[in-house]
């Protein structure tokens, strides 16, 4: 089999843009299950939001990429701490399965009135000016918007490891996820943080869809299949390290875009079969420290 | 039991007076076919307390390969119900295997990534007929005998399995085994410590439900002449979810009572279409997500033991408080 290096190389910036994705999406689901015990299903649709909203923004007001990329965000943050202000914080101290069925029910709904209002076509984003064209690396050329992608996720991802690991907020954000009542007990809002801490995963998710939107079309599912993708990863990865979920994200988008170069029948579900093989040779995950 | 006995002889009274009261056989058949399906996933969850988020692999593969058998070999009914149940249990023993190795949050995640896999595999085997399904799937007959191409007699014989079903799940719930589960549901280190082998349990369990749930899907299947992707597809899993909880996990009647309440809201809001209110006007027909969806959290946040289970429970507390009463 002879593969171009063009095309291999092709693959291995999609693979780890798709990778960039995965890494911000399973971040956000990390903290938000560090410190609210629950799987929050409705980041797909969160993601899916950022994309519309950056969609919307530019169709209705004439926002510009740059202006949505923060906008969108605090728009679907700020729309994620409305939930867990009033519907999330009923289900504290149930079984953690009821959080996951509620956020389940949430991205069915908002699912729902996407498709209703938009269709179930894509709808297409056109790339910023500024970042159109490519990019000459000497010994191949890269779509400029693709390593945009790459540095702006990636800077993204390490600000957010930086806000947990070296932070006041962080060290309190750590101190909850170990034991809120303790937390609690020395005065430290624990509600609160728990609030800001969904809407940071929320901002997120809607930040991965931003940049998304010019890459793939803006679609009202397009949420629901990265996030069962970013369910594996996570079960592979471990929930309970900010590090580890960004390397296996970054490395199964890799993973999965070279298995589209030698074996593309498998490309959708290399990242599954990963999974049931992790779970048969390390069933904890590879950073797990599950208890 | 006497309670499964009472169960079981209003689902077939009300069973065998419901096609002559106008509703449509074949509606009341879909009905019974998911309520299968519910029984099969209330009998997981409900009792071993995991949630599974893959059962549509087990309900449509079911589907796939029962219709598939009886479509292009002609096998009579009863072996395509067993093939579709074999297809279940077969894929429930390889999903339970991965899946059981870990707990909680993680079990439904997995659950959930290993029927993707499976939904992308029948999106491109040829033997689905992507997306337009297997289609004009015959019924066959019953034993090689009994011709079951007229609706009322398949109805019946629908009737029977769903019948069958409830029992069968009753006396596993009520036998040892079930108590063990329920053992396991409760308190996980104790029935380690009492000497259970907790893993095997889950995993039996898993796989019985995984073999009911692809007869249901096999069921289906003939019922309604076509297999397709919709049936594999994750919101398939998540409807099941809905039927349970809706009706009640962990009882015996929620899961019946939730499949009526879906598939008669699906129908009704599509055959209601248009409302107008004043001068806005709403198209029913399209909201069927955002209704599900939103039944979805409102069940969550205000009832959550479902309408079986809340009303067992307010039973329930009307005779303790009358034996509180009798006791002072």
């Amino acid at each position: 089999m002879i593969i171009s290096t063009q095309v291999l190389l092709g693959q291995l910036t999609i693979g780890l843009v798709n990778g960039c994705f995965y890494a911000l999406l399973s971040l956000g689901l990390a903290i938000i299950f560090g410190l609210l015990n629950i799987i929050n299903f409705a980041h797909g649709a969160l993601y899916m939001l950022g994309a519309f909203a950056a969609y919307l923004a530019l169709q209705l007001f004439g926002i510009n990429y740059w202006y949505a990329l923060f906008l969108a965000p605090l728009v679907v943050g700020c729309f994620a701490i409305l939930i867990e202000r009033f519907f999330l914080r009923r289900l504290e101290g149930l079984d953690h399965l009821y959080g996951l069925l509620f956020t389940f029910g949430l991205a069915i709904a908002l699912e729902g009135i996407f498709r209703d209002r938009f269709g179930s076509a894509g709808l297409s984003y056109a790339v910023p000016a500024q970042l159109r064209g490519l990019l000459d690396l000497g010994f191949m050329r890269l779509p400029t918007y693709r390593a945009w992608v790459v540095v702006a996720s990636l800077f993204v991802c390490v600000s957010v490891w930086f806000l947990l690991e070296r932070t006041r907020y962080g060290s309190y954000l750590r101190a909850g996820t170990e034991n809120p009542r303790l937390v609690q007990s020395l005065g430290i809002n624990v509600p609160l943080l728990v609030t800001l801490t969904y809407g940071l995963g929320a901002g997120l998710a809607a930040f991965a869809g931003v940049l998304a939107a010019p890459i793939y079309q803006v679609h009202p599912l397009m949420g629901s299949n990265i996030l069962i993708v970013t369910f594996a990863v996570v079960v592979i990865g471990g929930l309970g390290s900010t590090g580890g979920a960004i390397i296996t994200g970054l490395a199964l988008g890799v993973i999965e875009g070279l298995t589209k170069v030698f074996y593309p029948e498998a490309s959708s579900t290399a990242v599954f079969i990963i999974m049931a093989i992790v779970l048969l040779i390390r069933p904890a995950g590879l950073f797990g420290q599950e208890s | 039991m006497r309670n499964t006995w009472l169960i079981a002889g209003l689902i077939v009274v009300i069973g065998a007076a419901a096609p002559f009261s106008g509703l449509y056989p074949l509606f009341l058949m879909k009905c019974m076919a998911l309520a299968i399906f519910a029984i099969a996933f209330n009998f997981f969850t409900g009792y071993v307390g995991l949630l599974s988020i893959g059962h549509a692999a087990f309900y449509g593969m079911g589907a796939y390969f029962g219709g598939y058998a009886i479509k292009t070999y002609g096998v009579s009914t009863e072996i395509a119900l067993l093939i579709g149940m074999m297809t279940g249990a077969v894929l429930g023993l390889l999903f339970g295997l991965l899946a059981i190795r870990r707990r909680g949050i993680y079990f439904a995640m997995i659950t959930l990534a290993l029927a993707q896999m499976v939904y992308f595999f029948c999106v491109q085997a040829p033997f689905t007929g992507a997306e337009d399904g297997l289609q004009r799937i015959p019924r066959g007959k019953l034993f090689g005998l009994i011709d079951l191409s007229n609706d009322l007699s398949m109805y019946y014989f629908t009737l029977l399995l769903l019948v069958l079903s409830i029992v069968v799940v009753q006396y596993l719930v009520t036998a040892p085994f079930g108590q063990v589960l329920k053992a396991i549901r409760d308190n996980e280190p104790r029935a380690v410590s009492l000497g259970y082998d907790v893993q095997r349990y889950k995993l039996t369990a898993f796989v019985l439900s995984a073999a009911l749930a692809g007869g249901a899907g096999s069921l289906k299947a003939m019922v309604l002449s076509l297999a397709g992707l919709p049936d594999v597809h994750w919101t398939n899993s998540g409807a099941v979810i809905l039927m349970c909880l809706l009706g009640g996990l962990g009882t015996a009647l929620g899961p019946v009572v939730g499949a009526v309440m879906v598939v008669l809201l699906e129908t009704e809001l599509a055959s209601i279409g248009v409302v107008k209110i004043g001068s806005l006007s709403l198209d029913l027909s399209t909201k069927v997500p955002i209704v599900i969806g939103v039944i979805f959290m409102v069940t969550v946040l205000l009832f959550r033991k479902g309408i079986v289970g809340e009303i067992q429970s307010l039973i329930d507390g009307y005779h303790r408080r009358r034996a509180e009463k009798s006791a002072t």
